[in-house]
């Protein structure tokens, strides 16, 4: 393809995107919906793990041996937790930090009426996970092991956190899915219009023996042109916002800080700018060449 | 059929590009064959009834008859917008009963187009009207540069070139549409009643440009309505009525309807 002709036809485009404006506007707007709820799904998203994964650390699990345990089947036990690939890490808790803490908490001062150590047989493992998800799995290996009394687990927090990851990924995934079917509709009525508007002129081309190519390549630049703005308007909006939420977040529930932990704005984008893009000169690209296809059989 | 296989010896600027072609006419220097065409559209009689037709190159030919005669369909078979349903038709070496979809645009190249209704785009000026048949085969824009204003100047235009098409009149406008269709040089030139919308004066002007155009080496068809005009040109005259050639004349005139 000779430069002039790239550039003829990229002026086409453009042309094309002003000669009907509103459908244009309409196809950037409905795009520019799309990508923008895309946007935010996944900034919830992975702010939401990234709150989890905090959570994960957190939620653990307290392994509690029989009465009388010898040291080394403790230290055996432990070997055996390590080897487990869910687990990230251990803590140890003999009877005496137990009792340390126990009294630090709750008793204070009374505790002195105390000799002996009456949480003598409160030895045990505090265990963290990567993956809550994987939490059943280990308290049933762990409850099978010889000399292991008790496994304390936060089951409700486990399946709690592991629903919420799921279900947010399962509604974004079907919202945009949605969406993006309607974004591709509206790109294709847009591009249907601008053949339209051109019949006669797409008619003369076809009479001077221009290419398929020649006839199609301004529509299909006039969708991934359609997209590429549509994508970058959401992606102006959410940049400028997304700092704003949070620091109302953080202002508004300022307890819960300890156990939010934010994404910064650049780590999103990061991701989030080509991702979008992609999708919206994507869609743009789709949308126009299926109707280009469909209605301009030169 | 007598198969000759051999290239044609074409416009000059045909073989600067180096182009070779398969003539399969059966004469050397026919540029349009037809070859008892016929051509039936799905509901109705058949437009076109076993048609024949060989023309030269460098020939001027009228092709005349009513609203039904089967013109139309002649003129959409020879652009290859319609497939003849039976026959075989030979346009400048093309068999167009079996060219390729993607070669089509090609064969197009070299026919130029006009018609009754000049179709020049109405939101660009003359000079961009013109440029456009070459963009689309595209030239680049500095051999559009030359080539638009001498094309222009040749169909009598070269001061008119900033003009918007409804600034024009019917004349000149169709004089537009005939620098379009022939910037690129086309070997046939089909003017598809090309007076039809002009008064006498215009229409004369326009066919004298066409008879111009044809002494200087381009084969031209010109199917018309226009009586006055066709007897008194003394062209070779092609008369079709309800799908097939009646009569076919070197310097012929206008056979009136008897219906």
């Amino acid at each position: 393809m000779r430069i002039s002709t790239f550039f003829y036809t990229i002026k086409q485009g453009f042309i094309n995107i002003f000669r009907n404006k509103w459908f244009s506007l309409a196809s950037i707007a409905t795009i520019g919906a799309c990508l923008f709820l895309f946007g935010l799904f996944y900034s919830v998203l992975i702010n939401v793990q990234s709150i989890v994964k905090t959570a994960q650390e957190v939620v653990s699990v307290e392994v509690l041996f029989d009465e009388g345990i010898s040291q080394e089947r403790i230290e055996e036990i432990g070997e055996l937790i390590d080897k487990r690939p869910e687990v990230s890490s251990k803590n140890f808790i003999s009877a005496d930090e137990a009792w340390e803490s126990f009294k630090e908490e709750y008793l204070g001062e009374y505790a002195d009426g105390f000799t002996e150590n009456p949480l003598e047989n409160s030895a045990s493992y505090e265990i963290f996970l990567n993956d809550v998800s994987m939490q059943p799995a280990l308290v049933s290996y762990l409850e099978g092991l010889e000399g292991v009394r008790t496994v304390n687990r936060s089951e409700i927090a486990a399946a709690t956190l592991t629903g919420v990851n799921a279900l947010i990924a399962y509604v974004s995934i079907g919202i945009i899915v949605i969406l993006f079917a309607v974004s591709i509709f509206l790109i294709s009525n847009t591009v249907t219009i601008g053949i339209s508007v051109r019949k006669e002129e797409i008619t003369i081309m076809k009479y001077i023996g221009a290419t398929d190519f020649f006839v199609r390549s301004p529509f299909v630049i006039e969708g991934m042109m359609i997209g590429a703005i549509g994508a970058l308007i959401p992606l102006g909006i959410i940049y400028v916002i997304y700092n704003q939420v949070i620091e109302y977040i953080v202002t508004k529930f300022s307890m819960l800080m300890r156990l939010l932990s934010f994404v910064p704005v650049e780590t999103i984008f990061a991701q989030l700018l080509p991702v979008s893009l992609i999708l919206g000169v994507g869609i743009g690209f789709l949308g126009s060449i299926v109707t280009v296809r469909k209605h301009l059989r030169v | 059929m007598n198969i000759k296989i051999q290239v044609v010896e074409n416009l000059a600027k045909s073989e600067a590009r180096g182009r070779r072609r398969k003539n399969t006419s059966a004469g050397s220097d026919e540029i349009i064959t037809l070859n008892n065409v016929s051509k039936a559209y799905a509901t109705g009689a058949p437009a076109l009834n076993g048609v024949s037709l060989r023309i030269k190159k460098g020939e001027f030919v009228f092709i005349v008859g009513d609203s039904g005669s089967g013109k139309s369909t002649m003129i959409k078979l020879l652009l290859r917008e319609l497939v003849p349903t039976s026959g075989e038709i030979n346009v400048m070496g093309y068999d167009l009963t079996r060219i390729r979809h993607r070669k089509i645009p090609k064969f197009r190249r070299n026919l130029g187009i006009v018609f009754q209704d000049f179709r020049l785009l109405k939101d660009r000026n003359v000079y961009e009207n013109v440029a456009f048949a070459q963009r689309i085969i595209q030239v680049s824009s500095k051999e559009i540069k030359r080539n638009v204003p001498s094309i222009l100047a040749t169909v009598g235009l070269a001061g008119k070139y900033k003009a918007k098409p409804r600034q024009l009149s019917g004349g000149e406008q169709q004089r537009v549409a005939i620098a379009r269709a022939l910037v690129n040089r086309p070997s046939i030139l089909l003017a598809d009643e090309p007076t039809g919308n002009l008064d006498p004066k215009n229409s004369w002007e326009i066919m004298k440009l066409l008879e111009q155009i044809n002494e200087n080496g381009t084969t031209v068809l010109v199917v018309t309505h226009n009586r006055e005009i066709v007897n008194a040109m003394q062209k070779r005259v092609v008369t079709m009525k309800k799908g097939v050639i009646v009569s076919d004349e070197e310097k012929g005139g206008y056979i009136d309807d008897e219906d």
